[in-house]
């Protein structure tokens, strides 16, 4: 029995997204699910009830209607007290919940014996559930909107132009937390052709800055900032003179701050105090993203748009809903992901699997329980660290270029070599002595030759000396037809054998001789630049 | 020509070498090398030919062999792909071996020899010893490495059972028959001793190339071009020649120089790779691994959405290995560089050490293909760049890229310095089943996140981007 997914229109005042969109019901319904969508509730992200009809959606007139219907409820904000009296008892819930924040909403989910799906609980260092990672999509929504705000609101280009009315010099962007929002600033702004800088107490995401166009900003300060989950932590005292110090800076400098820095259930940290705003240009504009949790900047006003000190500060709370249509796409995507891993058996069926470790942290009322704050993850320990001390980067190949060799084992090679030259001179003739010499000699030159071949190149070489070492040829050659000096010796000189042996090998080599530097020849030409 | 112009003549022929090797520094004074090398070859030849140590009676013989062995070459020059080219460097090495086993044998049954002393002559027979010794083993193994390269012979290793004490076994043998060489009385008593040791010298040859397993082949093809050189040195010491032991000495370094990097490339050391057998270490490690099972799924992609990734791309590391020779896709990797380049996206190639199966291997390919070489990298120079780079294609390779070798500590390839690939903002790998690769490991690159796997045959695959790039 396939169960009904319920999609209820959003109450929250100004929100405009939707939990489901019309692609996505089609790919619920393939995994088995029926779908419900109230009336209207994709309007304002502008999906009519038609195209909800089209995917294969039924259309429920009332939400009271949808909600006494619905297995499971598809949701974008954590539901009211009265949505969560028309929640069907036993039902499953999905969407925003925010548990800690909201204690009696979980007694009273749990007092209807639902099952409930928090998709901001998502154990999102879990690299599996990154495609369930609504916290994420919606962030980069919101970083994407801001810097459209901030243009919205500034009176300038952003990319620097040469046109025949002047020169323009490009705007100068500061991001404040380089989280997930904070580098889809990055990238929009650095897109639009501005200067953008940004900083995060996390350094490690120096490069993932640099890599969406932005520079990073350091702080004079050591201190590691990460905290878990891929958010900051509170900084020492030290670190937060030396950081607002930082800020001051960009503030004098910048035409744009973007600031996103949030600690999970701590109030936003002031990071733009009275003083940097109006230390700004005016024109100048701020756009905070963490508003909602008190604001980055002292003169934030949330859910508004102010100006103060000739500075625009921008504090809408609902960046995301003003990209509705996007970040219903996003956001319902994301909740199919966590349907298919509900139903993996594509039968309409959802089975909340305790055992499985996202699935696990995402449940936070499981049949009227609460479940929440899930166990620790087992994750494998961070490996990093230990990986850098046990494996050291390979040592930089070149042509010789190798470390040195450690004094103990060099003078092990010397010894050695010392004890082989020594008994060679003890007991070798003298005339195996001069070839002796020739040959380590040119050990020597071969060694220093070769190495500053070229790796390209190291086919070619080994045809080259499989030529040259044809060479044996001369051997052949002289055993051929030698002028005998003692007669005595030619009688017994089986002179046909040795004459067959060498003209054989002289055939063998010359084979070797020709092709090796034809095909050679043959290769080289081929490198051309 | 005098005893003294032969001489003067060698020593041109000598710096003439290793000027020859010294061209090989970067491609556009290579092809120069080759050329020294040619003229100094002639250049000893007809020294040597002209010289005191040739009688004119024997012309028309050297003419002949010259000419057969010159038309067997050059066709086979000509004729060969370039994928083949391990094979047939394989195949010349046995032939050098071969000689230089049959020019010792001839100096053995040449009583014409006059020694000045007796421990001359045991010098003069050590040396033939060993230089029929050296020689035999390049024989028969550069033959088992042709095999192998040519897919004649299977590539996996033959581990005969207590295979290290038949090697000691035949070590042994070799030095006991070394000894009743030496004190025979006669050239038949000594013969005996001789040709049971270059039969003995034979099998070892063969086990041990039989013993390596195909990922292990760079090592061994460039191991015995670094033995093709000492047979010709032990020639040379056998007949008293310097300019055969400065060239076998040239040619012994220089292989062990490639063997050494190769080895390096391959975190292995050089022992554990004539040891060989690389196939059964990994047997163990293996159910292990299965603790550490790669996390994730394996996400395919399509031909058209591969063209689409390219194309959008700004700068794509193209990574060939053995697969790409196998298919012969080196021509459509170039026809897709070359649209990539024409639209502005920055086209380079990463290239590992050991990819493929000799020194170089994917470079020649490569280059046959017409690919510019300043936009072929090595390993080294490459590496750095992956982050910055868009898209990284893997095409037939597996080990090379294969991210445990750096962050499994465990794993059988554990510390063998490998391509970044994954650090690339997408990773395709163009592979023909999830098949493991030589090593027979498995490669958590496949489950890598931002990794996308392309299957089918590497040129067919390929043929199909080149048409959506196109479209």
């Amino acid at each position: 029995m396939a169960l009904l997914i319920g999609v209820p229109k959003e109450t929250a005042a100004g929100e405009k997204r939707v939990a489901t969109v019309p692609d996505v019901v089609g790919k619920l319904v393939k995994l088995g699910f029926a779908v419900a969508v109230q009336s209207g509730a994709g309007e304002a992200a502008n999906f009519d009830d038609e195209a909800y009809r089209a995917a294969g959606a039924e259309i429920a007139a009332s939400a009271a209607d949808l909600w006494a219907r619905s297995d499971i409820i598809f949701k974008v904000r954590p539901p009211t007290p009265e949505e969560v009296s028309l929640l069907r008892e036993g039902a499953t819930l999905i969407g925003f919940v925010w548990p800690a924040q909201n204690p009696e909403l979980m007694q009273q989910l749990a007092a209807k014996k639902a099952t409930v799906l928090a998709i901001d609980s998502l154990p999102r260092q879990l690299s599996r559930a990154q495609k369930m990672d609504a916290l994420t999509s919606m962030a980069g929504v919101s970083g994407y909107r801001a810097v459209i705000e901030a243009a919205n609101a500034f009176g300038r280009y952003f990319n620097g132009q040469i046109t025949a009315a002047g020169k323009i010099a490009p705007a100068k962007v500061f991001i404040a937390g380089a989280g997930v929002a904070g580098l889809a600033a990055i990238g929009t702004a650095a897109g639009l052709g501005a200067i953008v800088r940004a900083n995060d107490t996390r350094a490690e995401v120096a490069d993932q800055v640099v890599s969406l166009g932005g520079e990073f900003v350091r702080v004079d300060y050591e201190e590691e900032g990460s905290g878990g989950g891929g958010y900051a932590k509170v900084m020492s005292e030290g670190f937060q003179q030396a950081q607002r110090q930082m800020y001051a800076e960009q503030a004098r400098d910048a035409d744009i701050i973007i600031t996103t820095a949030l600690i999970p259930g701590k109030p936003a940290p002031r990071l733009i105090t009275a003083e940097m705003v109006r230390s700004m240009k005016p024109g100048s504009v701020i756009v905070d993203m963490a508003a909602e949790q008190g604001g980055n900047c002292e003169l934030t006003e949330p859910g508004q748009a102010v100006v103060r000190h000739g500075v625009t500060i921008v504090g809408y709370t609902d960046l995301v809903s003003r990209l509705a249509r996007q970040s219903s796409t996003l956001y319902s995507t994301n909740l199919l992901r966590v349907a298919e891993e509900l139903c993996k058996a594509k039968d309409g069926v959802a089975l909340v699997d305790m055992e499985d470790d996202a699935i696990r942290g995402l449940t936070v009322v499981k049949d009227g329980e609460i479940t929440w704050p899930p166990p620790p993850l087992k994750l494998p320990a961070p490996k990093p660290q230990a990986k850098a001390a046990a494996m050291p980067p390979p040592a930089p190949k070149g042509h010789g270029a190798g470390e040195p060799m450690p004094a103990q084992s060099l003078a092990i090679v010397f010894g050695a070599g010392a004890l082989a030259f020594l008994l060679v001179g003890l007991f070798a003739p003298v005339s195996f002595l001069a070839h002796f010499t020739v040959f380590v000699l040119a050990c020597f030159i071969g060694y220093m030759v070769v190495w500053n071949v070229t790796p390209s190149l190291h086919t070619p070489l080994m045809s080259v000396t499989n030529a040259i070492s044809s060479i044996i040829a001369i051997g052949a050659l002289i055993q051929i037809a030698p002028p005998l000096a003692d007669p005595g010796a030619v009688a017994e000189r089986p002179t046909g054998l040795i004459l067959g042996l060498a003209v054989l090998a002289l055939a063998l080599t010359a084979v070797n001789m020709f092709g090796g530097f034809a095909v050679t020849r043959r290769m080289l030409a081929m490198f051309r630049k | 020509m005098t005893s003294s112009l032969a001489t003067v003549s060698y020593i041109g022929a000598t710096i003439l070498f290793i000027l020859s090797l010294g061209g090989l520094s970067s491609p556009e004074t290579a092809r120069r090398g080759n050329l020294f090398g040619m003229v100094g070859m002639g250049l000893a030849v007809l020294a040597t030919v002209l010289g005191p140590r040739v009688t004119p009676s024997g012309y028309a013989w050297i003419v002949g062999a010259l000419v057969v062995g010159a038309a067997v070459g050059l066709y086979a020059a000509k004729t060969v792909q370039m994928t083949q080219m391990p094979e047939l460097v394989a195949l010349m090495h046995s032939l050098v071996g071969l000689a230089a086993c049959l020019v010792g044998f001839a100096s053995y049954v040449d009583t014409s020899t006059a020694f000045a002393s007796e421990a001359e002559k045991s010098i003069h027979e050590i040396e033939i010893y060993l230089g029929i010794f050296i020689g035999a083993v390049t024989f028969s193994g550069s033959l088992i490495a042709f095999g192998k390269l040519s897919a004649r012979i299977g590539g996996k290793p033959l581990l005969l059972p207590g295979r290290h004490w038949l090697n000691l076994i035949g070590l042994l043998l070799v030095i006991w028959f070394g000894r009743e060489f030496l004190h025979a009385e006669s050239v038949s008593a000594g013969m005996t001793a001789l040709l049971v040791m270059t039969a003995v010298a034979l099998l070892f040859g063969v086990h041990m190339v039989m013993a390596i397993g195909g990922a292990d082949m760079p090592v061994v093809v460039s191991m015995l071009n670094s033995y093709s050189g000492w047979a010709a040195a032990a020639t040379g010491f056998m007949l008293g020649n310097d300019l055969l032991i400065v060239v076998g000495a040239l040619v012994g370094s220089s292989g062990a120089i490639l063997s050494y990097i190769m080895c390096r490339a391959m975190n292995r050391n050089f022992v554990s790779v004539i040891a060989g057998g690389f196939g059964s270490g990994a047997k163990k490690p293996a159910a292990a691994a299965g603790e550490a099972q790669p996390q994730g799924e394996v996400v395919p992609i399509s031909a058209v959405e591969t063209a689409e990734l390219l194309r959008e791309a700004r700068n794509v590391v193209i990574v060939p290995g053995y697969g790409m020779a196998v298919a012969q896709a080196q021509h459509m990797v170039r026809e897709i560089t070359e649209i990539l380049r024409k639209k502005g996206v920055t086209v380079r190639f990463g290239i590992h050490p050991v990819a493929g199966r000799m020194p170089g291997h994917m470079n020649v390919l490569l280059a046959e293909a017409k690919v510019p070489y300043d936009i072929v990298f090595e390993m080294d120079e490459i590496n750095a760049d992956f982050p910055d780079t868009d898209v990284s294609m893997v095409i037939g390779a597996n080990d090379i890229v294969n991210p445990a070798a750096q962050e499994d500590p465990t794993s059988p390839i554990a510390g063998m310095p490998v391509l970044e690939v994954w650090k690339a903002r997408t990773s395709i790998v163009m592979k023909r089943s999830m098949a493991s690769g030589y090593a027979g490991i498995d490669n958590p690159l496949f489950y890598k996140e931002n990794n996308r796997m392309l299957f089918g045959d590497a040129k067919k695959m390929l043929e199909e981007v080149l048409v959506a790039l196109n479209a």
